[in-house]
């Protein structure tokens, strides 16, 4: 009976160690600076992390199916660069936000099917093919623009991402919706039970009457989808993409929230909230960096620590 | 013959408690080629994998060359010239022929680069050795499965061999490579080699062994020389033992027919297998490893993708191109291989349960987890499961109960044709018996199953008709007083011809 109650303990702590590990961050975080606990701050910081987690919480489907995409960074410029390109072509009025809006979530759904087609289609390993069109869609972007930003001319667009609702920033209430959202999706649904039975043992999946290429292929076409949330907001939120910078380095940290949040690499189980958490968690050291005065250049190195140290930990427990 | 070159000294090996090779003592000579036979599961790829020291033994001594080895590795059995060819393949598709026969014991020149050329000379005066028409250079992916035996078996030569092991050399030969194969064997023989011989082909191993040993259930049955035994008594040896009451009685199926299968074909592995199989029938289907079972039913149900063929249900023509189309016309498969092909050890008990019937637990758009959990408590009750909770992982259960969940996963798809794979590997008695009586209450209710099995006792215990396969074909279809042993063997071995006369 030992080993029934290890397993016990070891799924509370796949469930709860993120948690726990948010709570003494905040713990250690308010006392470390007396900035950290006001309300500016925290809006902030989640406005700040309602960009990759909305990534990651898509990423996580992938991840949990046995895949993995570092093409979303590149893809958030690129269809963010299509947003506002259209917002401008329609006018800026409300109606060309709504087309921009509509195009901005095609385009990224489409970009993600891209990706999915390669890797079901043509059999090649995930993350090659997202490694090529990371690059493809970051070289796109910068064509398109002619290595020049993509500015709006809307003085409405601007309004979506700086929105506040209930004091609360409404890039952070789409990322919440879309938590509760995805969870039940992973949990409650066929589709969600086929994404951990495919990336549980994808031959066993295949045996049991189950289209693991196509439940792949749509894991990819939901995280090229909320790449196109993102981009919509990240674009409204500076009113324009810059087409080097935007979105570069966005697939570190929608990975790390990932893992961090207790998803394994390996696929085969994961937990959305859990990747909410890690976003936030990501969100909270970088932050406390910043109001410690700790050189922005080393931040790079701190995130880089913590999503080892995390998968040292899965590692661990595995 | 001379001094013995290999002795074993009470031999025994057990895996977890269970005996699988018991107090075995063989003594074989310098030159001589020794056979060895027995049923799957009797113990011969145990004692050889204790012998090239794969495996420990759990008592018992092993001599060679007079001297006791007190610890058998891989390296030291390389080191004192044991090689083995073995019955799986153990080449590196991506590099080519004389690459993997030179694996880790490459030539070198100047300490420093490889000598390609020696090596690429040596294999193709190896291949000649073996009339072989083998490139050097030849990537393996390339070859024929036939071919890759023969890089096989030149691999082991390559090594100065005192002792060599081939565990079913001959399964994937034609009669020509065998005759060839043999005139080399007799050849390495005269040349001092000793040569452990295992195989299913009974005439084979008379033809060229100099005495044969056989295996039961790990047992040690006899020692014979070839000479003094007739293929008739070896089978006989091999199978001989006595059906014991764990089997249900056999119903009667009922005269509709439930599914027909014409043609079938999957490249060299299935060769137009047709058979018919009644409502409420248990259909057998026995064969050696390799005969192509599991390759049959898996082409049935649409894993593999057929060559040729057709297959009708109820009368009607279904066109089965993956698992899903197979549920669709009401069949379901219990895997082989449970590890791999049938549950989801991560997953619980329920998610298991449900995973391909899934469909019937939606309730508006969402999975519904109480009658999920109904489900599986009514199977738990029914399949006598013994699980921690009903939530368990699928990992916290035993063998046994772990192929109930297969078992169950599939039929709660609610099947009129059940395929059964090896549904007893590897689980223990009590289970079993569950299973045959499961079996038996299925084709009561009306449900035709195909019952695939390597033990004789089960196929004969359970089965109305049973069809006996080898190399990829049924060789035939044995009804009634058929249904023995000795019939049943001579089509598996290939014998039949003479069992007519």
């Amino acid at each position: 009976m030992a080993g029934i109650k290890e397993r016990v303990s070891q799924v509370d702590m796949e469930t709860y160690g993120p948690l726990l590990a948010l709570i003494v961050l905040v713990v250690v975080s308010s006392f470390a600076s007396p900035y950290f606990l006001k309300w500016r701050n925290i809006t902030n910081v989640l406005r700040q992390i309602s960009y990759t987690g909305t990534i990651a919480l898509g990423m996580t489907f992938v991840i949990i199916s046995g895949g993995i995409d570092l093409s979303v960074g590149s893809m958030t410029a690129f269809v963010g660069g299509v947003v506002v390109i259209m917002v401008n072509y329609f006018g800026g009025g409300l109606l060309a936000i709504l087309v921009a809006i509509l195009v901005g979530l095609l385009m990224g759904a489409a970009a993600g099917a891209f990706n999915g087609l390669i890797i079901t289609k043509g059999k090649v390993a995930p993350f090659i093919v997202t490694l090529g069109t990371w690059g493809m869609f970051r070289s796109l972007t910068l064509y398109i623009s002619g290595a020049g930003e993509f500015r709006s001319t809307s003085n409405l667009f601007p309004q979506l991402g700086m929105g506040y609702f209930l004091r609360i920033p409404i890039p952070v209430w789409i990322l919440l919706g879309l938590t509760v959202f995805y969870s039940i999706l992973l949990n409650r649904t066929k589709f969600g039970r086929y994404v951990c039975a495919v990336g549980s043992n994808e031959r066993v999946a295949e045996y049991s009457a189950i289209n693991s290429q196509r439940i792949k292929f749509y894991t990819y076409i939901l995280t090229g989808l909320n790449v196109g949330i993102t981009a919509v907001l990240l674009s409204s939120r500076l009113n324009s993409i810059n087409p080097t910078t935007a979105g570069s380095g966005f697939e570190l940290d929608a990975i790390a929230a990932v893992i961090i949040g207790g998803t394994m690499l390996s696929g085969g189980s994961g937990s959305i909230f859990g990747t909410l958490i890690g976003a936030v968690i990501l969100g909270i050291v970088s932050n406390m960096l910043n109001l410690l005065g700790v050189s922005p250049y080393l931040q790079g190195t701190v995130r880089g620590l913590v999503i080892i140290g995390a998968v040292l930990i899965q590692r661990q427990r595995g | 013959m001379t001094e013995s070159l290999v002795k074993t000294h009470s031999v025994a090996k057990e895996f977890s408690g269970v005996r699988v090779l018991d107090d075995i003592s063989i003594e074989v000579s310098e030159g001589e080629i020794f056979g060895i036979i027995g049923e799957n599961g009797a113990g011969k790829s145990t004692l050889i994998k204790i012998l090239n020291g794969i495996y420990q033994p759990t008592e018992g001594e092993i001599y060679f060359d007079g001297e006791e080895i007190e610890r058998m590795d891989p390296f030291r059995a390389k080191e004192i010239g044991i090689s083995t060819i073995p019955q799986e393949f153990n080449l590196v598709e991506h590099l080519n022929v004389y690459e993997n026969i030179f694996l880790g014991q490459e030539h070198e020149q100047k300490r420093l680069l490889l000598n390609r050329k020696k090596m690429k000379k040596l294999t193709s005066e190896l291949m000649d050795e073996l009339q072989a028409e083998i490139s050097p250079v030849a990537p393996i992916g390339d070859l024929s499965v036939a071919q890759k035996q023969m890089v096989e078996i030149a691999k082991a030569l390559a090594y100065e061999s005192r002792l060599l092991i081939m565990d079913e050399p001959t399964t994937v030969l034609t009669a020509n490579e065998i005759r060839i194969l043999f005139d080399l064997m007799r050849d390495l023989s005269d040349r001092g080699v000793t040569i452990i011989y295992i195989s299913h082909k009974l005439r084979e191993v008379k033809e060229i062994c100099d005495r044969v040993m056989v295996l039961r259930d790990g047992d040690f049955v006899g020692l014979y020389h070839t000479e003094e035994v007739s293929e008739h008594e070896m089978a006989n040896m091999m199978v001989g033992r006595e059906l014991n009451q764990m089997f249900p009685e056999v119903s009667f199926p009922q005269p509709e027919t439930a599914m027909e299968v014409h043609g079938m074909s999957e490249g060299e592995l299935v060769e137009d297998v047709t058979f018919s199989l009644k409502k409420g029938e248990i259909l057998g289907f026995f064969g050696l490893v390799g005969a192509g079972r599991t390759e049959l039913a898996e082409t049935i149900i649409g894993v593999r993708d057929r060559t040729a063929g057709t297959i009708k249900v109820q009368d009607e023509r279904v066109e089965i191109d993956s698992p899903r189309d197979a549920v669709k016309s009401g069949i379901a498969y219990l895997p082989e291989d449970r590890q791999n092909t049938g549950i989801l050890t991560n997953f619980d008990l329920p998610s298991n349960v449900t995973l391909i019937s899934l469909g019937k637990y939606i309730k508006n758009l969402l999975i519904d987890r109480k009658k999920e959990l109904e489900q599986t408590k009514e199977y738990i009750d029914e399949f006598h499961i013994r699980t921690p909770s009903i939530r368990a992982r699928l990992e916290t259960l035993s063998g046994g109960n772990q192929q109930k969940v297969s078992l169950v996963k599939s039929l709660d798809t609610e099947p009129e044709i059940f395929i059964f794979d090896e549904p007893t590997r590897g689980i223990d008695v009590s289970a079993k018996m569950d299973i045959f009586n499961f079996i038996n209450e299925l084709v009561r209710s009306g449900i035709s199953v195909i019952f695939i099995s390597s033990e004789l006792e089960e196929i004969i215990g359970m089965c109305n008709r049973v069809a006996v396969m080898r190399e990829g074909r049924i060789t035939g279809i044995l009804e009634g007083d058929e249904i023995n042993e000795e019939q049943i063997m001579y089509h598996a071995t290939g014998l039949e011809e003479r069992a007519v006369q």
